[in-house]
């Protein structure tokens, strides 16, 4: 019978102080790309010309500043932050939900329907007889057929119980669908409407306008308090569907709400943007290493590491192509490949 | 808590296959209740359902009262947890329900107070994926406790432990029994060690509870040649309780 040494609330207290600690600073290392991001681009405004149309408002005298900083850049930004979460976030569920550390958002062929939704818009716009602005056709179609998808996988996979080789099955059924759908539509399309469909599919935050900010931003607002109540119910789920079901948990309604909630977050994050991959399955690998396996930290986790790769990759963009920022979604599928294999050679249990 | 818990099963199958007659059970306030029989006798099959994991509807009742499915505990065969998480948050997801985001300071007495009952303090800090098979079941074992259920079921609870640890185990479930009153029921295969620390056992067979009654009149030769096709040698115990010696019918001795 032998003592602790330090009793075990005390080492449970300092680890959550570690573990907070760590997500503070990687807060303050986002805020400090944040502004990075607006001061970068290539308009060569200097900072304290950013700092004043800043303070002057988007009615500032100075029009050219107001302009490229309450028009271009900061909804960029705002833009780039809520992406970046959403994905992160939607990344950690589905690689809970899924079992899978591999799994992303797009594991279930999201993106290959958003894609579709978008190529139809771009091509066929005009033929749709739907009561939008033309700019707000495409992110409307890219959504509606994200969640088609969703409905689409759920309705396959709950045939045989939703397990999660089901769904990814029927996520990688549904993907090749959506994949085949858009090759044929860009087979078809013009050289205009062609270049149009791939710069859609490059994921850019330069698309980002307040409308759109809001709609995503809106959907994040709206999936985060449906999260906080099942933040335990997750952290069980990592244990595995046996242990958690035999804890009592109702696995399969856990599932079907992380599902939908993962569904919704990325249709919100990719309908504005177009496809950006690598930062749904990479964030919540930074987040468990900064704070473990409790989904009470390692969701903010998830998604304060998604913004910071994805900001990080909006400024790494404008540095390198001064003239016109290469697209997010180029950078993070450059720089998440060894990022990828880093998780893979490093990974231990699940 | 003193009154008995009422299991009502209609039958049982395995995908399509039917593996288990209807039956009742009924176990009594901390009573010991070991479930064997040979391979795909319906032992987990049992188990799975007691605990409101199948399909099959099943009633509990205690005193009466219908038992909810999160009142079960109950410890599958299939084990091995992959994640990272701590031997003492694992503990702590015991009371999944109890936990929000504070977390209350006395649970996490009460788990480490547990660990070190169990003789599992030095591991409080490690995590789950890097324990052995052994350490990863009793840590489960401790966390079915840390539930405090009103029946606990365990399927092969000693599969992965070695001798000493398969009798503190076993003990550990008997002193839990009746210091709570809730009822264990336990899938064995280890014959001797289900006969050891049961006060009953029941013996799964030909697709029904072909036997139920103390260890002593349960496990007779002739059962046991003729579920397990084993020739067995019954000796006794210091404590009078049965242990079984297998042996192949070829290589059986004589006399």
């Amino acid at each position: 019978m032998t003592a602790l040494p330090v009793p075990a609330l005390d080492r449970w207290r300092a680890r959550a102080a570690r573990q907070g600690a760590a997500v503070l600073i990687a807060a303050l290392v986002l805020a400090a790309f944040a502004l990075l991001d607006l001061m970068t681009g290539p308009s060569g405004m200097t900072p304290g010309a950013l700092w004043h149309a800043a303070l002057a408002g988007p009615e500032g005298a100075d029009r050219a500043a107001a302009t490229i900083f309450w028009q271009i850049r900061l909804p960029q930004l705002c833009m780039g932050l809520i992406v970046g979460a959403s994905l992160g976030l939607a990344g950690l569920l589905m690689q809970t939900i899924l079992a899978n550390p591999l799994a992303s958002p797009f594991t279930l062929g999201f993106s290959a329907a958003a894609g579709f939704g978008a190529a139809l818009a771009i091509m066929g716009g005009t033929l749709i007889p739907l009561p939008l602005p033309g700019w707000l056709l495409t992110p409307a179609l890219a959504f509606a057929a994200t969640l088609a998808a969703t409905a689409l996988v759920w309705l396959v996979a709950r045939a045989r119980g939703t397990a999660p080789e089901t769904l990814v099955l029927a996520g990688i059924a549904v993907m090749f669908f959506f994949q085949s759908a858009q090759s044929l539509m860009q087979f078809m399309a013009s050289p205009e409407v062609l270049a149009q469909i791939v710069f859609w599919l490059f994921g850019s935050l330069l698309k980002a306008n307040w409308v759109a900010v809001t709609v995503s931003g809106t959907i994040l607002l709206v999936c985060l308090p449906l999260l906080v109540r099942d933040l335990w119910a997750l952290t069980s789920l990592r244990l595995g569907e046996a242990h958690a079901a035999s804890l009592g948990l109702d696995v399969a309604a856990l599932r079907r709400r992380a599902f939908l909630i993962t569904a919704l977050l990325t249709a919100g994050a990719v309908s504005f943007t177009g496809t950006i991959g690598f930062v749904g399955l990479i964030a919540p690998h930074v987040a468990r290493a900064l704070v473990g396996e409790d989904h009470r930290l390692g969701l903010p986790a998830a998604a304060i590491a998604g913004a910071l790769i994805l900001i990080a990759a909006s400024v790494t963009g404008k540095v390198l192509s001064q003239g016109a920022a290469i697209p997010v979604g180029i950078v993070t599928a450059v720089a998440g490949v060894p990022m990828l294999l880093a998780v893979i050679l490093t990974k231990k249990g699940g | 808590m003193n009154a008995a818990i009422e299991i009502t099963l209609p039958a049982l199958h395995r995908g399509r296959a039917r593996v288990l007659a209807p039956c009742r059970l009924h176990l009594a306030a901390g009573e010991v209740v070991t479930l064997i029989g040979p391979n795909g006798a319906g032992k987990s099959t049992l188990l799975q359902a007691i605990a409101g994991l199948s399909p099959e509807p099943v009633r509990l009742t205690l005193g009466g009262r219908a038992v909810a499915r999160g009142e079960v505990g109950f410890l599958p065969q299939a084990f091995a947890v992959r994640a990272a998480l701590s031997v003492l948050d694992c503990v702590l997801l015991g009371r999944r329900e109890a936990l929000g985001m504070r977390v209350p300071p006395l649970l996490i007495a009460e788990a480490e107070a547990l660990l070190h009952r169990l003789g599992l303090s030095e591991l409080a800090d490690r995590a789950m994926h890097d324990l052995s098979g052994g350490q990863q079941q009793r840590v489960l074992i401790a966390q079915r406790l840390f539930r405090r259920p009103k029946l606990l079921l365990l399927d092969e609870p000693t599969s992965a432990l070695d001798l000493h640890h398969q009798l503190e185990a076993m003990a550990l479930l008997r002193a839990h029994a009746a210091a709570t009153c809730a009822p264990v029921l336990a899938a064995l295969h280890d014959l001797s060690l289900a006969a050891r620390y049961a006060d009953r056992v029941l013996v799964l067979a030909e697709g029904r509870i072909e036997a139920d009654g103390p260890p002593e009149a349960v496990l007779t030769p002739d059962r046991l040649s003729r579920h397990w096709r084993i020739a067995p040698e019954i000796l006794r115990a210091r404590d009078d309780k049965p242990v079984i010696v297998p042996h192949l019918p070829a290589c059986a001795p004589s006399g």
